[in-house]
This record gives structure tokens, sequence and C-alpha cells, in this order.
């Protein structure tokens, strides 16, 4: 089924919308490419935590500006691109959640939900000057594949964001 | 599913049943209406029953936190009740799990409020 779907792309408002729309959307084409409830949460969560980043820290919640969501299905896995119309960042340059003394921030999460729930994660400059989130996950083995994707622990918390 | 909110009195603490999604709008305006609303009330000890919210993202999180924070700022307590899968191991990996009072059972969370 995952050979049927290889390139995805839209182009999504700078609204709150659109951070379910791209989640259903992801959501899609990670059941169709055969991955299990647990992945499709991780997978839909990060989308979502991404449109959220693009939204919110790089639109500046503008509305003149866009979003673009690619979605592209390997032979071995699934990659996400979600890019803004903001100035960019570093992922050196966000604090850890969870160091003490910002446990009880109110936001600054996403990102390291996005590195706990997906196997590759990175920042890159965008062709918009803006920041471009890449992050992917291993498609399930055929072999393998379990209803509640009980293959993918990948949820380990990872430091640095 | 957006969020739906009702609440209760049980002696002095109010239980707050959520169900749905707590996420970025309308769900985490939601909570935090909810929230403020009850502080406004003097209601400053809060059981949020989560039972029935399956879904939870940063936005919904924080949203939590700054209930948590509020109450507290206000010599209250804001007590989690019945955390889903999804939702305790989110806040496990976010190490909030550790911040907020967590119970399975109604009448130990309401009898921990001293």
């Amino acid at each position: 089924m995952a050979s049927e779907i290889k390139h995805l792309e839209m182009t999504l408002e700078t609204i709150v919308e659109s951070v379910n729309l791209a989640e259903e959307m992801c959501l899609r084409v990670a059941e169709a490419a055969g991955f299990g409830e647990d992945d499709c949460y991780r997978i839909g969560m990060s989308v979502r935590e991404g449109v959220i980043n693009a939204f919110h820290y790089g639109n500046q919640e503008r509305p003149e500006k866009k979003i673009y969501l690619a979605v592209d299905l390997t032979a071995d896995k699934m990659i996400i691109h979600v890019l803004d119309e903001g100035v960019g960042f570093k992922l050196a340059d966000v604090p850890d959640p969870l160091a003490e003394e910002n446990l009880l921030s109110t936001s600054g999460r996403g990102i390291f939900l996005m590195r706990a729930f997906m196997d590759e994660f990175d920042v890159v400059p965008g062709r918009t000057g803006g920041a471009e989130i890449v992050m992917s996950k291993k498609l399930p083995d055929p072999g393998s594949a379990s209803p509640n994707g009980q293959g993918g622990q990948n949820a380990a918390p990872q430091q640095g964001a | 599913m957006s969020l739906q909110a009702t609440h209760r009195d049980a002696g002095k603490v109010t239980v707050v049943d959520l169900s749905g999604r707590i996420t970025l709008g309308d769900g985490s305006a939601l909570l935090r209406k909810t929230i403020r609303g009850l502080l406004e009330d003097q209601r400053k000890l809060i059981l949020l029953n989560l039972a029935d919210v399956d879904y939870i993202d940063s936005s919904g999180i924080g949203e939590l936190v700054s209930g948590f924070t509020a109450v507290k700022n206000q010599s209250g307590d804001l007590k989690l009740l019945h955390l889903t899968k999804k939702v305790r191991d989110l806040l496990q990996i976010t190490k909030l799990y550790t911040v907020f009072d967590v119970f399975t059972d109604e009448s130990t969370a309401l009898g921990s409020f001293n």
C-alpha cells in the first residue's frame, strides 16, 4: 500500500485549524503505510507539534504567512517536512524542558515531543528563510507489524530540547 | 472530539470532569476558563478528572501547568485523577508526573486535600 503514495504536499494557512488538518492528513498517510495505532499516535502528535511550532513561533500567528507541509514515503520510512516563513532558529538555542528550572514552563515542549516520538528529527534552514522541521519514522516491518504498533518504543526522553 | 468540562462539589473540593482532547485552541481555552472561573469563585481545591481525556498536546500540557501554577499562587491545590495511558506516558516523559499529585481513586484523591 505504501508504494501507492510517494509524495504529498499542502500549503496551510497560519490558523489554528491548520494544526488539526495537518494531523489528520498525516494520520491517513501513516495508516495507509501500515503503521500501528501507537506509531500513528506518535506521528500525528509530532505533525501537530511541528505545525504548532510553525504557527506560533515561526509565523508568529500572522495570517499572511504560510505553512508548508510535505510527506514523503520512501521504501523504508515516512518523512515529514514542516516549513514556516519565520526567521528560523537553532536547535541548540531551544531550552531543555526537562531542566528543573523549566519544568513549570507553560511552553517549550513541542520540539522535545517530536524528538521523542520520531526516529529522526532535525531543523534546517528552509527555502523561505524560515525553519524547516524534517522528521521521519521507519516503516513497520510487514512481518512484524501489530495493531498496537508495539515495535516502536521510541518515546524515551532525549536531552537537549 | 472537542473538550467538555463539567464540575461538581465534593465538600471543599471541586471535581472537574473533563472529556475529549486538550489541545491548541478551544480545548486549552476551555480548561483555562474553567480553572480561572473556579478561582474567581474562591474554589481553590481542584481535582481534574481526566478519565475521558485521551489526548493532550504541548499546548494542553502548558495549560495544565498554567492552571497548576495559578491555583498554587492562590494557596490552593490542583491534583489529577484517572489518567489514561497516553496522558500518563506524556506526563512521565515530560517529567511532570513528579510535579502533579496523581490519583487512581477519587475518594483517596479527595481525602488528600488537607
